[in-house]
């Protein structure tokens, strides 16, 4: 078998269970759909409540819709191989002989298949509850910045995964950090521009920074207070997709490196 | 079993919660840790505000009602996502729960007190999150003009109603795969969304204000809201301006054992449905 082959059948493999567990219990799916609108619905009613523009109703139902590709790469592919080296996975992943940005790429994938159904549930459900208008938008656009976004944030993900295979507790509570505070400099609720120049510019980092910040743009045209020009936003999205990928790989040889040579990778329970 | 029985489960249970939640790093991080989530979801808000309305003082009894109300929700939050996590990390994490189960100890005493640890860090939060709206964003609490004692009653029948609606969601959870949190952040949501937590229930729909009158910690906030702001105009924001306190005291409490027995129910079948069905040990790996 070719090393390519190899690997994409290690992606298939590592997404299959997850798009199976999916279809597994079907209610999870109404559950992840519906729930998650309730809080979104709260930030609009919040947003009536001070008279805000029409426009905010949209800005929440984008956001709002965003967070489960963060949750996802936060708890699904960082914290991910926490877990397998909790359930014993891990091992097993580092004695076959597949690439672990392989695996890393195949658990992206298979995540990216609910929380994409999440999310656009989500988005159509929200305007269509809300009576969100949008005017006529270039499509190209948006799947573009939409799919530099994620290339940039899943390998954000992979790249903090690799911290796992060294840290577990205390990597973990980490991530449960990572939620509130990166909705709040990341703009999840509103325009990021409105944080200043230097928070903005630093929280750019985080790839959902921009990716929210372009969408909110092209959907809404100028009414969406954009931080940097759409083209802008793409390039750096597509520089950091370039860094977080190959830092990815640096990353995970050096951790697992480590992680060997401490005796860590198949540590539980720490 | 015997009351004392049940207090030494809660004891050690909540003990060992705090040890789960606290002994990964120095008291301090921890502490640093515990109030930065709540800080910045109550930022957000004030962010969102000021976005709009440009200063705290352009309406301040909105703002001091959207702010105390969020920053006693914390409990809600951190009580009702303690209970869960509390089934799903022995179930899946360190696979305890059935030791747990065939222990002579009682279930509910176990979650509850592996969930106080969660109320504690909570009230942290709370107090921190409360003491810097008051000295950075002029909140007005004034300490020597707080009710004390109606706080002290609505905290206690609130706080009862909170861990009750959290063991009806630790029941639920024994059914449901450990990434199902969307269910848990759902249940959440709908309290946040239809008590009027950060806006008066008047900006609901007359149906969503119907479910609002229902739900016990639309009264709990207020009560607490009244309690901590009695020379603010609250009530009038809120649209509970011509109720009593008294009377929201009732119905608090009418709603929190509404509540106490749903919650009951929720759990007994929750349990019934896990072992007839063998999820009490499951391990969603995926």
């Amino acid at each position: 078998m070719s090393w390519l082959s190899l690997n994409l059948r290690a992606v298939y493999g590592r997404a299959y269970p997850r798009v199976i567990g999916v279809m597994r219990e079907i209610s999870w799916i109404l559950f992840d759909i519906f729930l998650p609108l309730l809080g979104i619905a709260a930030f609009i009613f919040y947003y009536r409540a001070m008279g805000a523009p029409e426009v905010f109703t949209g800005f929440v139902i984008i956001g709002g819709a965003m967070t489960a590709f963060w949750m996802n790469v936060l708890w699904s592919m960082a914290a991910q191989f926490y877990w397998e080296k909790e359930t014993g996975n891990m091992s097993l992943f580092l004695i076959a002989p597949m690439s672990r940005m392989a695996v890393l790429a195949g658990m992206a994938l298979g995540g990216m298949f609910l929380t994409t159904i999440r999310a656009l549930s989500t988005i159509v459900l929200g305007f269509i509850i809300f009576g969100v208008s949008v005017q006529a938008f270039p499509v190209l656009d948006l799947l573009l910045i939409f799919g530099l976004t994620m290339v940039a944030l899943y390998g954000m993900g992979m790249m903090l995964s690799s911290v796992y295979l060294m840290y577990g507790r205390g990597a973990y509570n980490v991530s449960a950090l990572a939620q509130e505070p990166i909705y709040l400099v990341s703009g999840f609720y509103f325009p990021v521009r409105q944080l200043g120049l230097l928070l903005a510019g630093l929280a750019s980092i985080i790839p959902i920074t921009l990716g929210l910040d372009g969408i909110r743009q092209v959907l809404f045209g100028d009414q969406g207070m954009g931080f940097l020009p759409v083209g802008t936003e793409m390039l750096i999205l597509a520089g950091l997709g370039i860094v977080f990928l190959v830092g990815a790989k640096l990353s995970l040889d050096y951790m697992e490196y480590l992680g060997r040579r401490e005796g860590r990778l198949t540590l539980r329970w720490q | 079993m015997n009351l004392k029985a049940h207090w030494r489960t809660m004891r050690q249970a909540s003990w060992l919660g705090w040890q789960l939640e606290a002994n990964w790093t120095s008291p301090w991080l921890f502490l640093a840790y515990s109030i930065m989530k709540p800080i910045a979801g109550t930022l957000i808000l004030v962010v969102m505000y000021l976005v709009v309305l440009q200063g705290v003082g352009n309406n301040i009894a909105l703002f001091s009602f959207m702010y105390v109300g969020n920053a006693f929700y914390v409990f809600v939050a951190q009580v009702m996502l303690g209970a869960t996590s509390v089934i799903l990390e022995d179930r899946e994490h360190y696979h305890t729960l059935k030791q747990i189960y065939i222990a002579p100890i009682s279930l509910y005493a176990y979650i509850i007190g592996r969930t106080l640890s969660k109320a504690v860090i909570a009230a942290i939060a709370c107090v921190i999150t409360m003491a810097f709206g008051m000295v950075a964003l002029g909140v007005p609490v004034q300490l020597l003009q707080v009710d004390y004692l109606l706080l002290a009653v609505a905290m206690v029948i609130g706080l009862a109603c909170i861990f009750m609606i959290g063991i009806a969601l630790a029941g639920v959870t024994f059914l449901v795969a450990k990434h199902s949190t969307g269910i848990n952040e759902g249940i959440a949501g709908m309290l946040y969304l239809f008590s009027g937590v950060v806006y008066p229930l008047s900006v609901l729909p007359s149906w969503g204000q119907a479910v609002g009158h229902l739900l016990p910690t639309t009264y709990w906030l207020e009560l607490v809201r009244r309690a901590l702001l009695p020379n603010l105009d609250i009530s009038a924001v809120s649209g509970l301006g011509g109720v009593s306190t008294l009377e929201i005291m009732a119905a608090l409490t009418v709603t929190t054992i509404a509540f106490f027995a749903l919650s009951a129910a929720v759990f007994r079948y929750a349990d019934r449905r896990a072992r007839s069905k063998g999820k009490v040990d499951m391990i969603t790996s995926y």
